[in-house]
C-alpha cells in the first residue's frame, strides 16, 4: 500500500522473479550473456542509489526480495513470473518450482504463475496439469524466445501452443502474460513481431492476453492488437523505468495507451531485480503527463490507482482492501476508427 | 589513390541501423576503424549481446559494401563484437556465405530483404510524421497537409530525410506528388489525415524510444556518455 497527499493506492507488482543467473548456474556463455542483458538493462534504467553490484544482480536472497518488495516498496501482492531458460542455465533461471519455495513460505504475498513450452507436446500438458494440480494457478508466462535445443523460439500461432491454450481454460488457468523478446526463429523475421498473439487473442476469447513490454519496440503493432482485442492488456514491465532516464518518452507511452486501449488495461509491474518497485511506485504516483503534451490526457489519481494495482487485482480475483477507493471500469474500447493497420 | 580514414568513415555514415533508422556511426556501433593501404578493418559494437542477429547481420553486410564502395579499398574486413551470433556472422561474412548461408536452418520463407523493407516502410511513416509535425505546429491544418504538393514544402532537414526514405520505397518524389501518401504511395484522403497522422505516431515513437533505449544501453555497456534524451 502506498499512500501521498491523502490518495491511497494497493500496489500489484505483476511481474516480479527469484532468479538465480549466478556464474554456479550458468550452463554456458548464453547464460552469461543473458544476465548481462539484464545487468545492463538495470545499470541504463536504475536511479544511482539503486544500483547493485553485479554478483548482488546475479543471485540475491530470499532477505532481499522480502525487503524489497514488501518492506520498503509499497507492494501488496507480487505476481511471479517464471522465465525457465533451461539451455542457459544448470537448474534454471527461475522456474516455478524455485518460485514456490518463497510462495509457499509467504502465500499472502505472492502470486504464483507458471509457465508451458508447447514443444514438449503431450509432455507439455500434462506438466501444465501437473503443475496447476500443486500450485492452483491462474496464470502462465509463456516466453516465445526461449532456445530448446535446436529451436530458437516459438509462435503462439504453433498447433500445440494452441493445444496448450486450451489446456489453460480447461484448468482454469486465465491470465497468459506473453513476453515477446529477441531473438526468435525464422531469423528472416521480426523478433520482436507481436502478431502471433493477435489471433490467440480471437481464438481464446475467455483467456486474458496481458503483452509483457507492451510489445516494446512495436508499440504500434501491439497497440493495433490491443484495440481489436478486449482481452489483450498492457503489461509495464520494462516500460515504467523509462520515467527516470526519459520521462518524456515514458509520458508519450502512457499517452498513446490511454488513447489507444483505456485505464482498465494497463498493469504495472517492476521486473524485479531488474528494478525496485519502491522508486517506480513513488515516482509514478508523482507523474504527470507534460502540459505542453496537450494531446494526451493527464493522469489521474484514479488512473494510477488502476495501474498500480486495481486492473491486476480483478484479473486475479484478489481482495482490495475498503479504504481503496475502486473507480468503476471505463467502457471498453476508447477509439473504433482506425486508419489502417500498422506498417508491414 | 589510397582510402582515407574519413572516407571511409563517411561511406560508414550512409549505413543505418535497420530498426532504428539511424546512422551507425550516430549510433556509435563503430567501435574501431583500422586503413592500412588498401585494405580496411571494422570493428561493430550493439547494445546488448541479444540483438536481434538478423538486424546486426544487416548491419554488418551493408558496412561491409559500404567500406568497399570506397574508391581504392580492395579489401574490407567487418567484425561484429560480443554478440551472441558473433562467430556466426563473422565467419558467415569472411567465407561470403549469404543470409541464409550464415545461419542454415533457421531462415524460412521471405528474404531478409521483405524485412528490411518492413522497416524502411516504418521509417518511411515515421520521417512523414515528423515532417507534418512540423508544418503543423507552423500554423498549417490537417485538411492543408492532405492537399499539399512535396514543392510546397519549405525546404529542411527533416524533409530531405522524409524524401530520402520516400525515394527509398521507390515511392514519387517528384515536385507535384502528394505529401501524404501511405507506405505504397497512395494519397491519404483528407478526412482520414488526422488519424493517419495519429497512427504514425505511434510508429515514430516506437523508433524513436527504441533508439533512445539501445544508445542508453550501449552507454552502459562500454562506458561511454549517454546522451540526453531526444524525444520531444
Amino acid at each position: 500500500m502506498y499512500e501521498k497527499d491523502g490518495e491511497k493506492y494497493f500496489v500489484v507488482d505483476g511481474h516480479v522473479h527469484f532468479w538465480d543467473g549466478s556464474p554456479e548456474n550458468q550452463a554456458n556463455i548464453h547464460g552469461k550473456q543473458f544476465i548481462d542483458c539484464f545487468y545492463g538493462y538495470h545499470s541504463a534504467l536504475s536511479p544511482e542509489e539503486y544500483l547493485w553490484p553485479e554478483e548482488k544482480f546475479q543471485k540475491y536472497s530470499e532477505e532481499d526480495m522480502m525487503h524489497d518488495l514488501f518492506e520498503i516498496g509499497y507492494v501488496d501482492k507480487a505476481i511471479f513470473q517464471p522465465t525457465y531458460l533451461k539451455d542457459f542455465y544448470v537448474n534454471g533461471f527461475n522456474t516455478t518450482e524455485q518460485d514456490a519455495v518463497l510462495k509457499e513460505k509467504y502465500p499472502d504475498k505472492f502470486i504464483l504463475n507458471g509457465s508451458f513450452d508447447p514443444r514438449s507436446g503431450e509432455q507439455g500438458l500434462e506438466y501444465l496439469e501437473e503443475l496447476t494440480n500443486r500450485y492452483s494457478l491462474k496464470g502462465v508466462k509463456l516466453y516465445t524466445a526461449e532456445w530448446n535445443g535446436q529451436s530458437k523460439g516459438w509462435s503462439l500461432k504453433d498447433e500445440w501452443a494452441k493445444r496448450h491454450l486450451e489446456k489453460c481454460e480447461e484448468l482454469g488457468i486465465k491470465n497468459i502474460h506473453v513476453h515477446k523478446g529477441p531473438t526468435i526463429t525464422p531469423l528472416n523475421k521480426d523478433a520482436f513481431d507481436v502478431a502471433d498473439v493477435d489471433e490467440a487473442a480471437s481464438l481464446f476469447p475467455n483467456l486474458n492476453f496481458i503483452v509483457e513490454h507492451i510489445g516494446l519496440p512495436r508499440l504500434e503493432d501491439f497497440c493495433w492488437i490491443a484495440v481489436q482485442e478486449p482481452n489483450v492488456y498492457a503489461g509495464m514491465a520494462v516500460a515504467m523505468p523509462f520515467m527516470h532516464t526519459r520521462p518524456k518518452y515514458f509520458a508519450r507511452i502512457m499517452g498513446e495507451l490511454l488513447y489507444w486501449l483505456d485505464e482498465d488495461r494497463i498493469l504495472f509491474a517492476s521486473d524485479y531485480a531488474i528494478w525496485q518497485p519502491k522508486w517506480l511506485v513513488e515516482k509514478f504516483v508523482d507523474f504527470q503527463i507534460p502540459e505542453e503534451m496537450d494531446e494526451y490526457d493527464q493522469l489521474t489519481p484514479d488512473i494510477k490507482r488502476k495501474v498500480l494495482g486495481l486492473n491486476a487485482a480483478r484479473l486475479y480475483d484478489l481482495e482490495v482492501p475498503s479504504e481503496i477507493p475502486q473507480p468503476e471500469a471505463v467502457a471498453a474500447g476508447s477509439e473504433d476508427t482506425y486508419p489502417e493497420a500498422p506498417v508491414r | 589513390m589510397k582510402p582515407t580514414e574519413a572516407a571511409v568513415l563517411d561511406a560508414l555514415s550512409g549505413v543505418r541501423d535497420p530498426e532504428l533508422d539511424e546512422p551507425i556511426t550516430d549510433l556509435k556501433f563503430v567501435a574501431d576503424l583500422q586503413v592500412a593501404d588498401d585494405e580496411v578493418d571494422v570493428r561493430l559494437r550493439l547494445p546488448t549481446p541479444f540483438c536481434a542477429p538478423n538486424f546486426a547481420y544487416l548491419m554488418v553486410a551493408d558496412a561491409k559494401a559500404a567500406v568497399l564502395s570506397v574508391p581504392g579499398v580492395e579489401r574490407a574486413r567487418i567484425i561484429l563484437d560480443d554478440h551472441h551470433a558473433s562467430p556466426e556472422i563473422n565467419a558467415g561474412m569472411a567465407q561470403e556465405r549469404g543470409f541464409e548461408g550464415t545461419f542454415p536452418g533457421d531462415t524460412e520463407g521471405e528474404s531478409l530483404e521483405e524485412l528490411r523493407t518492413i522497416f524502411r516502410r516504418k521509417a518511411f511513416v515515421a520521417r512523414q510524421e515528423r515532417l507534418c509535425r512540423e508544418l503543423l505546429a507552423a500554423g498549417r491544418s490537417a485538411k492543408e497537409l492532405a492537399r499539399m504538393r512535396l514543392e510546397e514544402v519549405p525546404a529542411s532537414e527533416t524533409k530531405e530525410k522524409y524524401l530520402s526514405r520516400r525515394e527509398e520505397l521507390g515511392l514519387d518524389t517528384c515536385p507535384e506528388a502528394p505529401l501524404v501518401v501511405d507506405p505504397d504511395g497512395n494519397p491519404v484522403p483528407e478526412g482520414a489525415v488526422v488519424d493517419h497522422l495519429r497512427f504514425a505516431r505511434l510508429t515514430r515513437l516506437s523508433i524513436e524510444g527504441n533508439a533512445g533505449m539501445c544508445r542508453g544501453l550501449l552507454a552502459t555497456r562500454y562506458g561511454i556518455p549517454d546522451p540526453e534524451e531526444a524525444t520531444a
